[in-house]
């Protein structure tokens, strides 16, 4: 009974600010941006940009995977120090954070231009500037260097409460340190990876800022064109239908992901 | 120890230093929420007058609270949106034609605007406010195309086509908002810049479509930092701007295009629902008073609506033949008239189509069915192997037992 009142305020702030926000997302999707009738257009139009759903989801699906790839052996190691260090290390994955995202942003600016920090040495030392800024690439490399203390986080935390106890059980059966990986500290990391990958790829997918900055015209990515129906070309009507699609998309996304690491551990489990 | 301590006892002290500031000016001030144009005012940098201090010291009783937008209609959706309180507004002509139509402004009580006066007679009365109830001029310019004449051949100059032009592929600029967009576009087809016709428009969509890849980005106020450091060669942008930024780099030049271009008007108005009105029509009367609107345009470029202003400033700026071109250039110009909500509708669909239009949709549609067939594949393994192992386990058990 005291725990179902201590939650009462959460479940209040919810239905305040996440579910009543949902509806109003719902009501404006269906109605139409002038009259406010009920409408299906802003939703038979998507179609129109499902280019820009796939790429702005592909390009997510590549930095969350980069970020993974990234992210699990740094926090291996860091999980593996020192407590003291291990706090020092820690802090310094966190750091980036404290700082706006917009300033991170707009710094891989300043370093990637044409006539930005890398080029301007590159041409000193008398080489071809290279393209390094408004392509899909630089776009990632945003998506990464923004997004990787998400991924590295839950990875860590998963990673240091592995008992040691059961890693020297299973040298003492034997297994090599590959298996002990494959067999233990990979299955027991599964849901420090899962939410990791859920918290890189939703934001990651539904980002503005970034392709802005760092990618080119071609490069547009749905968080700008919703960004654009609010801000400046009045149609929250279609802005809202789009976010809801996108709402849709992330959930089939991150189902389908959870579907196959539910199988994973229950395989896992079962051997 | 004693180190970390003074060291937060520092830090604190660091915190507090804001609330003295809020403390020290909080005797009984009306603060007035002004919403402008970035980099549209002058602030004190490179020695200008600082427009807002300068204000805030003759009436030490108003704070001015300043915002920036960078499109008309950016500044149009926060005010239909609602939410927010602005005492000064300062858009264009068709936006302020607009405003008026939808019934979002004040009548201004020019009674508390005596520096009216000094408005040129040609500026009093304008088209896009015929009885002059709602706005005050503040500047007029022109779009012209601003190029890097250290890149740029001066063989290509002259026309809109330079915005077009593929051998400087990737180093162009283009107006991040659909009207001033559709208008390069149009002048370069030799439409009107009010057309709102239907093959009119799509016209302009599909040329500002076959741009898109030769554009570097669509902006606005990035326009500045973009083009003073090279990073872009070709934009299209105000004239009063290019006068900002060829001071940060001389290599910059201008031309007004000969198939025409925009001249408009930016106007000072106060929207409905402003808590201090009264107030905000001193702050018009301050900007418009010639002694203030002289120097504080001498700073911006823009063009002076008023000859008394044009006094106090340095003859050479207000003699400049790009912030005031001859007779024979302003007759080239025509300004923009605020657009049907049908046509404004239509242009922002297809703009919205133009930004965009994707060239390797191909390449994402062949990924994603390879994935899905990827997915679909893996989970039929995973079935498989599943009611193997336990088919495998059943035997076993099967065997033992």
């Amino acid at each position: 009974m005291k725990s179902k009142w201590l939650s009462g305020p959460y479940i209040l702030w919810m239905a305040l600010f996440t579910l009543i926000p949902l509806g109003v997302v719902f009501y404006y999707a269906f109605t139409d941006s002038v009259t406010g009738a009920f409408t299906l257009d802003n939703l038979a139009n998507i179609g129109n940009y499902l280019p820009i759903f796939l790429r702005s989801i592909w390009l997510s699906i590549f930095a969350t995977v980069i970020c993974l790839l990234i992210a699990y052996p740094v926090a291996y190691y860091i999980a593996h120090c020192k407590p003291g260090t291990q706090r020092f290390l820690q802090m310094m994955v966190m750091l980036p954070m404290c700082m706006s995202f917009l300033l991170r942003t707009l710094a891989w600016v300043a370093l990637l231009e044409d006539t930005g920090i890398i080029n301007n040495l590159i041409s000193a030392i008398g080489l071809e500037p290279l393209p390094l800024i408004r392509n899909n690439g630089a776009v990632i490399l945003g998506m990464v260097y923004n997004y990787l203390p998400y991924m590295i986080l839950p990875l860590y935390t998963v990673i240091m409460k592995i008992d040691p106890r059961l890693i020297e059980a299973a040298q003492d059966l034997g297994c090599n340190s590959r298996q002990v990986f494959s067999k233990v500290i990979l299955p027991l990391s599964v849901p420090g990876i899962v939410s990791g990958i859920t918290m890189v790829f939703v934001p990651a997918v539904s980002t503005f800022y970034i392709s802005q900055k760092l990618g080119s015209p071609g490069t547009i990515l749905i968080g700008d064109v919703i960004e654009s129906q609010f801000k400046s070309a009045y149609n929250p009507n279609l802005g809202a239908a789009m976010s809801l699609v996108l709402m849709i998309l992330i959930f089939v996304c991150v189902g389908i992901m959870n579907r196959f690491t539910n199988d994973e551990e229950e395989s896992m489990v079962t051997l | 120890m004693k180190k970390t301590r003074i060291l937060c006892l520092f830090l604190a002290l660091i915190l507090c230093l804001p609330f003295f500031a809020l403390t020290a000016s909080a005797a009984e001030t009306v603060t007035i929420n002004v919403y402008n144009w970035g980099q549209y005012i002058a602030d004190g940098t490179d020695d200008s007058m600082d427009v807002i201090e300068e204000f805030e010291t003759v009436y030490p009783n108003i704070k001015v609270n300043y915002m920036t937008f960078d499109s008309n209609e950016s500044m149009y959706t926060k005010l239909k949106a609602g939410g927010s309180s602005f005492d000064i507004i300062i858009p264009s002509d068709y936006m302020v034609q607009k405003l008026i139509e939808e019934d979002m402004l004040e009548e201004l009580d020019f009674s508390n605007i005596p520096n009216f006066a000094y408005i040129d007679d040609s500026f009093k009365n304008p088209d896009y406010d015929p009885e002059n109830r709602y706005s005050v001029p503040y500047t007029w310019g022109a779009v012209g195309v601003i190029y890097n004449s250290k890149y740029v051949d001066e063989a290509d100059v002259g026309k809109w086509d330079l915005l077009w032009n593929v051998s400087y592929m990737g180093q162009i600029l283009m107006f991040d908002n659909p009207r001033d967009a559709f208008a390069v576009a149009q002048l370069d087809l030799g439409y009107s810049i009010n057309s709102e016709d239907f093959t009119e428009l799509t016209n302009a969509a599909d040329l500002l479509r076959e741009q898109k890849p030769m554009v570097q980005a669509y902006v606005m106020d990035q326009v500045y930092d973009k083009m003073q450091r090279g990073e872009a060669w070709v934009a299209p942008y105000y004239a009063g701007d290019y006068l900002m930024m060829v001071e940060e780099n001389p290599d910059l030049a201008f031309y007004y295009p000969e198939e025409g271009y925009n001249l408009f008007v930016d106007a000072i108005c106060i929207p409905k629902g402003a808590e201090h009105k009264k107030e905000a029509e001193l702050f018009i009367n301050f900007l418009t008073d010639p002694e203030i609107m002289g120097p504080n345009l001498e700073y911006l470029g823009y063009s002076a609506p008023s000859q008394a202003a044009k006094e106090y400033m340095d003859p050479e700026i207000a003699s400049d033949p790009i912030a005031y071109p001859d007779e024979e250039t302003l007759e080239r110009g025509s300004s923009f008239r605020s657009l049907s909500l049908e046509g404004t509708q239509e242009m922002n669909r297809l703009w919205l189509q133009v930004k965009t239009a994707d060239t390797a949709t191909t390449v994402y549609s062949i990924l994603t069915i390879a994935a899905i067939m990827l997915v679909i594949l893996l989970w039929i393994f995973f079935k498989v192997r599943k009611r193997r192992k336990k088919a495998r386990r059943c035997q076993k058990w099967k065997t033992t037992a």
